[in-house]
């Protein structure tokens, strides 16, 4: 914190004649930069680390031929990506069929704007931050919901249906389940929710939400379109999905917007239920003073990791559920939970269940 | 009623959904079985039907005699064989194809030669870069069989017994 505002001071210093404003749009646009780098080097990683780690779930060794161990993987596929050409189907409307990668990576990376990743370390700080989460976070769709369209043929559609009617039914989920955390924070501030989760492992929203955080987790899944429910894209019957017509930077586009909404998600399981940044040997006499010196979006990596090891756990271990038994899920199983769980938490925070009220 | 509250008892604790993450949790770190085929390689059967070669006789005269019993036995008829008298009188092939798009590697042309000429060696990691490369024609299946005499010798000499 103390080195980003030594820089804020810097870039005021170094030049002078930019009044308040424009230096303040200069600062934003760094910290979006310095944001948005390390994110798209995290995806590609990402998906070397998804192919590692499902390899070797399946006794296998996974890429190992680019570079030392297949480290240079990643890059060689990036290259790939961008020198195919892009086909564009006969039918197909162009401007739509463009736009529709860009409408899934705008909202994937705006926002990040507001996840907090350590003590006063965001891009900007929200009231609304988690309403922002949710509202941008959904703007996705149409990404899909317009490849489907615009692409002018079968299976892109029925991907495309599919997904509109998944997002539907778990954005519902998803919402009632940070519904309960906002109840205990008292806040729909990232921050405050982060800050108020302070003082250990036992303050931690997880405890007293536990069957919420697994179905915000499994709720995640849908919403990023991961096996075992990514029947939008579902290989077995409608080939590729929304993706089919794709080639080249636009279908690369769309795959970053989908890694990058898995981090995300993932990033926000942490902050909502694991204390964000919080140290988890706080409290702990001992610990705490050995492990001081950790700085916090160090331990928020550390759990986020965690949360993106289970998303490969889980597609390397669970075959792909049918449509019908996502929908069964949803509305028959996920919502009365967490509606009836709202009302548990209702209860406690009425009782003063401590620590967390 | 028992059984249908453990049943619910076990959706709701994701018992089962849990075995399975254990699984693949303890094949993560499981040897692995991945043979890293250009620097490792499977073992061979001597039996093994790969590429064809035609051999020699240790003095150098080539073992085909032009019987064309292979030509005939072929049942993807992937050989097309001429023949003609050479000047010593006996009796030689001109011409000696094999089609390796129509062969299946049966191994009946091996089978069926009299003189042990035609035989299929132990290459199968062979590429052609022309629709043409797919014929192969006598003088590249001599060199097949000449570049690899130990080794035929060899896996023949280990096979004969079976036969
Ligand atoms: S292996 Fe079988 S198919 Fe191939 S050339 Fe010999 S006889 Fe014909
Ligand atoms: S390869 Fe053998 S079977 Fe075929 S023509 Fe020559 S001698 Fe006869």
């Amino acid at each position: 914190m103390e080195l980003w505002q030594a820089f804020v001071q810097m870039v005021h210093t170094l030049i002078p004649w930019l009044d308040g404003t424009v230096a303040n749009i200069l600062i934003i646009l760094i910290k979006a930069i310095v944001l948005v780098m390390p994110l798209m080097l995290v995806v590609a990683y990402f998906t070397y680390a998804e192919r590692k780690v499902i390899g070797y779930m399946q006794l296998r060794i996974g890429p190992n031929r680019v570079g030392p161990k297949g480290w240079l993987q990643p890059i060689a596929d990036a290259l790939k990506l961008m020198t195919k050409e892009i086909i564009f189907p006969t039918k197909a409307n162009i401007y739509l069929f463009l736009l529709a990668p860009v409408l899934a990576i705008t909202p994937a990376i705006a926002v990040w704007a507001v996840i907090p990743f350590d003590e006063g370390i965001y891009v900007t700080n929200l009231d609304i931050s988690l309403l922002y989460v949710l509202a941008i976070g959904s703007i996705g769709v149409y990404g899909i919901i317009l490849a489907g369209w615009a692409s002018n043929s079968k299976y892109p559609l029925l991907g495309a249906l599919r997904s509109a009617s998944l997002l539907v039914s778990y954005e519902i989920v998803i919402g009632f389940a940070l519904v309960t955390v906002v109840m205990i924070a008292g806040s729909v501030n990232l921050n405050t929710i982060v800050q108020a989760q302070q003082g250990g492992i036992a303050h931690w929203y997880f405890i007293p939400l536990f069957p919420m955080m697994i179905i915000f987790f499994i709720s995640a899944l849908v919403e990023t379109n991961r096996a075992p429910f990514d029947v939008v894209e579902g290989e077995s019957e409608i080939v590729g999905g929304t993706h089919i017509e794709y080639s080249g930077m636009t279908f690369a586009v769309f795959f970053l917007a989908e890694y990058a909404n898995m981090i995300l998600m993932a990033t926000l399981a942490v902050v909502m239920f694991f204390g964000g940044w919080h140290s988890p040997f706080e409290g702990i006499p001992y610990l705490q003073a050995v492990f001081a010196w950790v700085p916090g979006i160090i331990w928020l990596l550390a759990k986020t990791s965690f949360f993106m090891f289970l998303y490969l756990w889980v597609r390397a271990t669970f075959p792909r559920f049918r449509y019908d038994q996502i929908m069964h899920l949803s509305w028959k199983v996920f919502l009365p939970i967490t509606i009836i769980w709202i009302f548990v938490v209702a209860l406690m925070t009425q009782f003063q269940l401590a620590p967390w009220f | 009623m028992i059984k249908k509250l453990s049943k619910l008892v076990k959706s709701f604790t994701l018992s089962e959904l849990r075995t399975g993450l254990k699984i693949t949790a303890k094949e993560l770190v499981n040897k692995k079985i991945t043979v890293q085929f250009p620097e490792e390689r499977t073992p061979i059967s001597p039996r093994f039907r790969g590429l064809h070669a035609l051999r020699r006789y240790p003095n150098g005269e080539e073992r085909c005699i032009a019987c064309k019993l292979c030509e005939a036995v072929c049942p993807a008829n992937a050989i097309t064989i001429e023949s003609e008298m050479r000047d010593d009188g006996t009796r030689r092939t001109t011409m000696y194809d094999i089609d390796l798009f129509k062969c299946i590697f049966c191994g009946f042309c091996e089978e069926a030669c009299p003189v042990d000429a035609i035989v299929e060696t132990q290459i199968f990691d062979y590429a052609f870069e022309s629709r043409q490369g797919s014929i192969m024609t006598k003088k590249r299946l001599l060199e097949v069989g000449s570049e690899n005499t130990q080794v035929i010798n060899q896996t023949k000499f280990e096979d004969a017994k079976y036969k």
